[in-house]
């Protein structure tokens, strides 16, 4: 369990911050530049130092104002991965890599060289110094020496702000792998819903120096105030599914979740593998009754449970499909002819949905009609 | 080699030995110096940063004096040096670095500090982030990345040293073998009626090792940078 409770001043505004997060996954710290988001973790790390609050990574409390516990940062093991890499440049990748390694006494390293190296794709460039790597190539050698240094808890400052799209692309799978084949919680901050939505699990969204929401990834992106949060007009809603089985004949997969389920195109993933979607509001169609002769396939019975304008002529509405939220958006004059309010119930058919899961390793998601 | 007379041997050997345990002694508390205005705010900083800087100001007649009334062997320290070790740096070699020393420490600390101040201190606190306390963080990140700085300060001051004249003459004479060293040997010479030839290949002495000192400097310094990987 990660527990941070934090005030600091900072100088335009108060930091406040307060969030628990599991022992494993990813933990996104979601806000635009300037919210704070960096200052929290510089906090953890021990690099800056709140004016009360505590802060505590499993049994260990680095930071409690009130008991006067101040970890120093040297002895916190925790990994922090710079948005500018911070490599040292007199060293070649292999002493990079062992420095957090070569302090950590022998009896408790669990994590070891050579599966690092693998795991990272860096044993070619080993011998080389850090002046001639790509920026992606500089990353993967940050992460590496972050997790070498046995760390009880990842921190990434933005790690992939200075990456173009393509260096982005390449870097997300290795973050991926870390989550899935590591066991040690990550804390990400990221003002790029693109690799919140795809690499999160909890989601904790930041603003002016204070939290907005917090929860599972799926939750939090079903809120319809994530625009002014996110400040992203891409709504859209985040469902977690498994795959129930595939229909080769037609090369169609299908998908559940407790709200129900999605056929899609053919997915590369064994019957039970996870699935994440992110489905915009403008690809869900509201009706009050299931449709007869259309071509849409995915209809899902849900309940609306809010409404917020979202436009000078639409809303936006949550519905409630299962334990799952979708967002859908449409005009006000529709919403008022059909009279959607909190607590109608309405069927939402669903005309594209976003893959967040990497199938293909192909890199970005991207819509694609079901 | 009989290129150089036995007389010109002894004074560049004596410059040489003289300035080189200046920069020897004064290197550590240059770089001392160095990174505690490089890298902190303190009240009275201002005037730490003049004091350090003083000798680069102050006529080196001056600097000779004040260590003649201090650290000659009637001196506050150095009676107090006499007195206990027996250690006697009024007209001795040893006095002479001592001169030089405080003449070339200020070059020595502003090369140090300029590449103190270029370090980003982001790679110290990463390097905390993996575990490694202030004396390691200084021996495994900062001082490798300081190298080129310190290299071209300790060798330029070292030139300098060389060629001190005022400073060394005030306070520890002008004997050959044990305190002439190159400049005082040419003013020596040119005190003769008939030294000018004397005090010509003298000057051209140290004309060569100052040059070749500040080549050496920039090669070095060239290498360190590729080394630390800067270029």
């Amino acid at each position: 369990m990660l527990d941070v409770s934090i005030r600091q001043t900072l100088g335009r505004f108060a930091l406040d911050i307060a969030f628990t997060a599991e022992e494993r996954g990813v933990t996104a710290l979601f806000g635009r530049s300037g919210s704070g988001k960096t200052s929290v973790i510089n906090a953890i790390a021990g690099l800056a130092r709140p004016d009360a609050g505590h802060i505590r990574v499993g049994g260990t409390t680095y930071f409690d104002s009130a008991a006067r516990v101040d970890m120093a940062v040297e002895k916190r093991r925790v990994g922090y991965v710079f948005q500018d890499s911070r490599l040292f440049p007199h060293m070649s990748v292999r002493s990079n890599l062992e420095f957090g390694l070569r302090r950590v006494p022998a009896a408790e390293r669990r994590i070891a060289f050579g599966p690092v190296v693998d795991l990272l794709g860096l044993g070619h460039i080993l011998d080389r110094r850090p002046l001639g790597l790509s920026g992606g190539e500089k990353q993967r050698v940050a992460f590496g020496r972050a997790l070498l240094a046995q760390p009880r808890l990842l921190l990434m400052d933005e790690p992939m702000a200075s990456l173009d799209a393509a260096r982005k692309a390449e870097i997300m799978p290795y973050i991926e792998r870390l989550r899935d084949e590591m066991n040690i919680p990550i804390i990400l901050v990221s003002h790029a819903l693109d690799e919140v939505v795809r690499l999160a699990t909890t989601l904790v969204l930041i603003g002016e120096g204070r939290v907005v929401a917090a929860g599972p990834v799926g939750t939090v992106m079903g809120r319809l105030d994530q625009v002014s949060a996110t400040g992203s007009h891409d709504v859209g809603a985040v469902l977690d599914l498994t795959v129930d089985h595939h229909v080769e004949a037609d090369g169609l997969s299908v998908l559940v979740f407790d709200g129900g389920r999605l056929t899609v195109p053919r997915v590369e993933r064994p019957v039970g593998a996870p699935v994440r979607l992110q489905i915009h509001a403008r690809d869900v169609i509201v009706a009050l009754e299931p449709l007869a002769g259309t071509s849409l396939r995915n209809t899902l019975a849900g309940t609306v449970v809010e409404i917020a304008e979202s436009g000078p002529a639409s809303v936006d509405l949550r519905i409630a499909v299962g334990g799952a939220f979708l967002i859908a958006r449409v005009t006000r004059a529709a919403a008022r002819d059909l009279e959607l309010a909190p607590g109608r119930d309405v069927v939402a058919l669903v005309k594209g949905v976003a893959f967040e899961t990497d199938l293909t390793g192909a890199g970005p998601a991207r819509v694609v009609d079901v | 080699m009989n290129v150089l007379s036995p007389m010109e041997v002894t004074a560049l050997l004596l410059s040489l030995r003289v300035a080189g345990l200046a920069i020897v002694v004064a290197l550590p508390l240059a770089v001392l110096a160095a990174w505690i205005l490089g890298r902190y705010s303190f009240p009275g900083k201002t005037l730490f940063d003049g004091l350090v800087h003083l000798p680069l100001v102050l006529p080196p007649v001056v600097i000779g004096y004040i260590l003649l009334i201090t650290m000659g062997t009637k001196g506050i320290i150095g009676g107090w040096l006499y007195q206990t070790f027996g250690i006697r740096l009024i007209f001795t070699s040893e006095g002479a670095s001592l001169a030089v020393a405080v003449t070339s420490f200020p070059l020595m600390v502003r090369a140090i500090r300029l590449s103190v101040e270029a370090i980003d201190g982001g790679l110290e606190a990463a390097a905390r982030t993996l575990g490694a306390g202030p004396v390691d963080r200084f021996f495994t990140i900062v001082l490798p990345l300081m190298a080129p700085g310190l290299l071209s300060g300790a060798i330029v001051a070292f030139a300098a040293a060389m060629g001190e004249f005022g400073a060394v003459i005030t306070f520890v004479s002008n004997i050959p073998g044990t305190t002439q060293t190159l400049p005082l040997a040419i003013y020596a010479a040119t005190q003769e009626p008939d030294g000018d030839a004397v005090a010509a290949r003298l000057a051209a002495i140290s004309f060569s090792v100052a040059l070749i000192a500040l080549m050496v400097s920039e090669f070095l310094a060239h290498r360190l940078r590729r080394l630390i990987g800067q270029r």
